[in-house]
């Protein structure tokens, strides 16, 4: 098992079409999409990361300039909008993309080009938001971005910003809409919706929740735009704007965008608790329904970041009962994962570690975001440290511990290599201290008064103490981190060899090679059992124990590694979506600059309107493919229960 | 983890360090010298808030006790021992009657919450017939106080800035707005109640008691741009006696120097109103009658506070002199977007006049 192998050789310029950066640029695999949005998501990790340290060393003590007020607001601007659109979410869009085609049995999602697509104009919307860095500053109106200051039009900061999310925008639609579409219709035979791992139901609510409230913050964001540089009036008061407006809409998006971060890290554990506990989910229907209220009823607790804009007694009573009402399938999910390791035979790996520090943390957040149901005590809450501990600790503890559990699990089916188990435990224990000190104290620095967004504090508020601790706190999370990248680093250079099933799982990932070939699959599953590669490696006796059957032992070498050989059609590679995305990115720097832009915008258009067209008129067998027309073809999508997999 | 739990030295280990943190936490969020304390309730209103906190805290704590209990026990209990191999265990895939249980018994949790909340919500909102009404505008960033109950002699609104004085035991029903040009900002006060928005071309009203004399901190919780951090207030609560002979020197004239009077302060009156002062800051009944599009606070009475700057810098000497020689040094501001004191270039005795002219504005 611990055999030491080579690596397996780094992707180089060639003329190879799977190998090579023009292979990655042009890739339609959903795979090595998966794979860019995850090292893209690390490397913003690491800048909003950054960005937190030195938000905290200003905050170690009062009246402190390190930073200048202006250069702190561009900063924790970009440490929210970072966190939030080029972090979590493409971690989601990540692991979506490795995972669910290869959890549903199928060999792509539905729409590889729309993928490629996806992908690209996520990264023009990062690049572009960051680039404002050297291009004037940082945008510094809150992640937010409440109106009428975001609409204060003096700099150019804030167009960034919300040209920005609109590309990211429009990025997380396609990936929705991909999701969406594959999870419906591309399911291996016998994959029904109640077979489906809960992770896939997840991606599912959380592709709902981005069709659905994308648009309004769409709306929102134009909004803004226009009145910044069009002198509309929609959130001016003084020519009978409402700058509320632009809250109910940032809302009405932002609370389902809350449950956009956290159902992918519920779905990640609720796959790896049953793994090492090697027990079913407890109760996956109430799990899978819970999920779904959650998306469900997100949609209708928007006001409650609004209780101190004098939304009057009864909305606020109206919106304090929607909110508590969340609670409820929120506890659901966390009753059941504890049942399922309850009578388990538990392995305390480090995705197992994550996993029970996702539920401990996420329960703390739970219950502070209870007390912030209550509204006469939110409106003392709201818009200090203690709501700043309250969503660090759903998105931190909830979100960022769900995808390390995810990435120590799924690492080495991606990558065929195990990560080293005891870094990741003091990855874990580190993280954990780190993250309690770093943001447990702030619940007590908030209900001390101390307001969010504020670059410095008087020496006479009694706030040094816990800022100091929760300084020191950030500088051991970042510790924990820099040992997890040494890990990952270090097993990419020749990590103990994973196999294809190092846990002994239970869905179907785990039933191909490690990492799996491009086609996923030789022979598409045949699903009959929730948990179906479990089924096929173990039966249950009359006392409801596992009794393992005799089954071949699965050798991945006797698999090709890649289609070519077998034959296997797959969507061929393309270069226009990478296009359609350089010409979004191009009008979007051009919007920034007008009028002289236009001389930007018009070569963005025709690059975008270039592109569109190539992709509508792309030949099937274009040479880029690397392979010859395949025979078995119609065969091939017939077995997948759908159509041509490259019909977008 | 579980093996270094077994060792009675660490566990008591883990006992004294829980105690110890217990207590910090506890002193942490109790003591005085935590002048803008949410915990430190000092009104019905803010009492009414802290019950009710505190009775969530409650439940959530045994829930908290309960869940991190469970997951302790279980991992404890269940977990795999060092050169064990796989265990078959029951595979069990639920249970409909806990599913039920656990969905019904935090509704009914839930529930008991809700009643006091919404209790509370219109309880804080009712406001009584005899409460004095104080409007307060956000500015970016000051705070402007009117008190609309009262005029001045010559018809005039009583206007200040910063320092919110109110008397004891008396409810004050405030108007809540910010000019159309400004941004939202939220006036909180954290020892008298909750917090309110101040936003553009809306009225909210929020009203306030406090029920023991004093000094309470307050600050800005609506993220305002540059100096948010530095939009500051306090809200100074006085005897019925106190309050009404600081009234009556708010309604007095302005104490000005004499026409012709050859002094310190008479040169920085002078100054005041050549060297762009009065083009934004008033001084009642003058030439200097402030306005523009950059309002600054009105000065009539200014040495009458104990603060200035948005209440960042005590009222004296030095810190004024400081001030006029480079305002956004004390704190930042953006004078040419027309928010905030631009720096006037001023000469250093041109300084100790102006400052000799405010410290008598009495």
């Amino acid at each position: 098992m611990a055999t030491v192998v080579e690596a397996p050789p780094m992707p180089e310029l060639g003329s190879d079409p799977n190998r090579g950066l023009w292979s990655w640029i042009t890739t339609v695999d959903h795979k090595r999409i998966g794979i860019l949005y995850g090292l893209s998501a690390v490397i913003f990790f690491i800048v909003g990361g950054i960005e937190a340290l030195l938000i905290r060393l200003q905050l170690i003590g009062p009246n402190l300039d390190l930073l200048s007020p202006d250069a702190y607001n561009q900063l924790f601007t970009m440490h929210g909008t970072t966190m939030v659109f080029l972090f979590i979410m493409p971690v989601g869009a990540a692991f979506g993309n490795y995972l669910l085609p290869i959890m549903i049995g199928a060999r792509d999602v539905a729409f590889p080009r729309l993928n490629a697509l996806s992908y690209w104009t996520f990264l023009s919307g990062a690049i572009f938001i960051s680039s404002s860095f050297f291009l004037g500053g940082f945008p510094d109106g809150g992640w937010f971005g409440y109106a009428p200051l975001s609409t204060q039009p003096e700099v150019v900061r804030m167009d960034f910003w919300a040209i920005g999310l609109l590309l990211l925008g429009v990025a997380s639609l396609l990936g929705a809409v991909n999701f969406i579409t594959t999870i419906l219709v591309m399911r291996a035979p016998g994959m029904t919706m109640f077979r489906l791992p809960v992770f896939v139901w997840m991606q599912l609510v959380v592709a709902f929740l981005l069709l659905f409230s994308l648009p309004i913050i769409t709306v929102g964001l134009f909004e803004v735009l226009f009145d910044r540089n069009f002198s509309t009036n929609f959130f001016q008061a003084a020519n009978g704007g409402d700058p509320i407006l632009w809250q109910h809409l940032f809302w009405l998006f932002g609370h389902p965008e809350v449950y956009i971060l956290i159902l992918p890290a519920m779905g990640i554990v609720s796959e790896v608790l049953p793994t090492f506990s090697r027990k079913p989910l407890f109760g996956y229907q109430f799990v899978v329904f819970a999920g779904a209220a959650i998306g469900f009823l997100g949609f209708g607790v928007w006001a409650h970041h609004m209780f101190t804009a004098g939304l009057g007694p009864v909305a606020e009573t109206a919106f304090a009962l929607s909110t508590m009402t969340i609670a409820i399938p929120t506890g659901i999910k966390i009753f059941n994962w504890v049942g399922t390791t309850w009578g388990g035979d538990i392995r305390l790996t480090s995705p197992m570690l994550f996993s029970l520090g996702f539920i401990a943390m996420f329960t703390i957040g739970g219950l502070s975001g209870v007390t912030h149901s209550v509204v006469p005590a939110d409106t003392q809450q709201t818009d200090t440290y203690y709501v700043v501990a309250h969503f660090h600790y759903v998105l931190f503890g909830g979100a960022v511990f769900g995808i390390f559990a995810g990435v120590y699990y799924w690492f080495p089916k991606i990558v065929g290599r195990l990560l080293h188990d005891g870094l990741g435990k003091i990855h874990f224990w580190l993280m954990l201290i780190g993250f309690n000190l770093t943001f447990g104290p702030m619940h007590i620095l908030g209900l001390n008064g101390q307001p969010r967004r504020t670059y410095t504090y008087g020496e006479d508020l009694g706030w040094d103490f816990w800022n100091q601790l929760a300084t020191v706190g950030a500088f051991v999370i970042a510790l924990s981190v820099l040992l997890f990248l040494y890990n990952a680093f270090r097993s990419l250079r020749g990590g103990e060899e994973a196999g294809p099933d190092p846990w002994d799982a239970r869905t179907l990932e785990w039933s191909t090679s490690s990492p799996p070939p491009a086609h996923n699959f030789d022979e598409v599953p045949v699903v009959t059992a929730l948990d179906d590669f479990w089924h096929r490696k173990y039966a249950e006796d009359e006392n409801g124990l596992p009794v393992r059957l005799d089954t071949e032992p699965f050798d991945p070498s006797a698999l090709p590694d890649d289609g070519v050989e077998r034959h296997i059609h797959l969507p061929s590679p393309s270069y226009h979506p990478i296009v359609v995305s350089l010409g979004l990115l191009t009008v979007a720097y051009g919007f920034i600059y007008l009028p002289a832009g236009f001389l930007l915008v018009v070569p963005g258009l025709i690059l975008m309107l270039w592109g569109i067209f190539g992709w509508a008129l792309e030949d099937i067998d274009h040479p880029m493919r690397g392979a010859e027309p395949l025979e078995d073809e119609s065969e091939v999508a017939a077995d997948m229960g759908g159509g041509e997999d490259d019909g977008d | 983890m579980t093996a270094a739990l077994k060792s009675p030295r660490t566990r008591r280990l883990l006992l004294v360090g829980a105690v110890v943190a217990l207590a910090l936490i506890l002193s942490a969020c109790g003591g005085d010298d935590l002048p803008q304390n949410t915990l430190s309730p000092r009104s019905e209103r803010a009492r009414n808030i802290d019950d009710l906190f505190k009775l969530t805290l409650i439940i959530a704590g045994i829930i908290f006790v309960a869940v991190q209990g469970a997951i302790l026990v279980s991992v404890w209990k269940f977990r795999r021992k060092k050169g064990e191999g796989d265990k078959p265990v029951k595979q069990v895939h639920g249970n409909t009657r806990l599913e039920i249980a656990w969905t019904i018994a935090p509704a009914i949790i839930l529930a008991g919450i809700a009643v006091p909340t919404v209790q509370t919500i219109f309880e804080n909102a009712e406001t009584g017939e005899n409460a004095m009404h104080v409007t307060v505008v956000g500015h970016q960033w000051w705070w402007e106080y009117q008190y609309t109950d009262f005029t001045r002699p010559d018809g005039g609104p009583l206007l200040t800035a910063n320092e919110l004085h109110i008397p004891v035991d008396t409810e004050i029903a405030l108007t809540l707005t910010a000019d159309d040009g400004d941004v939202i900002h939220s006036f909180w006060i954290p020892n008298l109640s909750g917090k309110r928005d101040v936003v553009p071309g809306h009225v909210n009203t929020l009203t306030i008691s406090a029920d023991e004399t004093g000094e309470f901190y307050g600050q800005c919780a609506e993220f305002c741009g540059l100096s948010h951090a530095n939009m500051r207030l306090r809200a100074i609560v006085q005897t019925q006696s106190e309050f009404d002979a600081w009234l009556a020197g708010q309604l007095a004239e302005p104490n000005l120097p004499a026409a012709g009077e050859a002094s310190l302060r008479a040169e920085g009156w002078d100054l005041f109103l050549v060297k762009g002062c009065a083009a934004c800051h008033t001084v009642n009944g003058t030439d200097a009658a402030g306005g523009g599009p950059n309002p600054g606070p009105n000065l009539t009475h200014v040495a009458s506070r104990g603060t200035f700057a948005g209440a960042l810098y005590d009222f004296n000497t030095d810190n004024l002199s400081r001030w006029l020689a480079d305002p956004s040094a004390l704190k930042p501001m953006e004078p040419d977007l027309n928010r905030g004191m631009p720096n006037l270039g001023l000469a250093d005795d041109e300084i100790t006049a102006l400052v000799a002219f405010l410290e008598g504005l009495t």
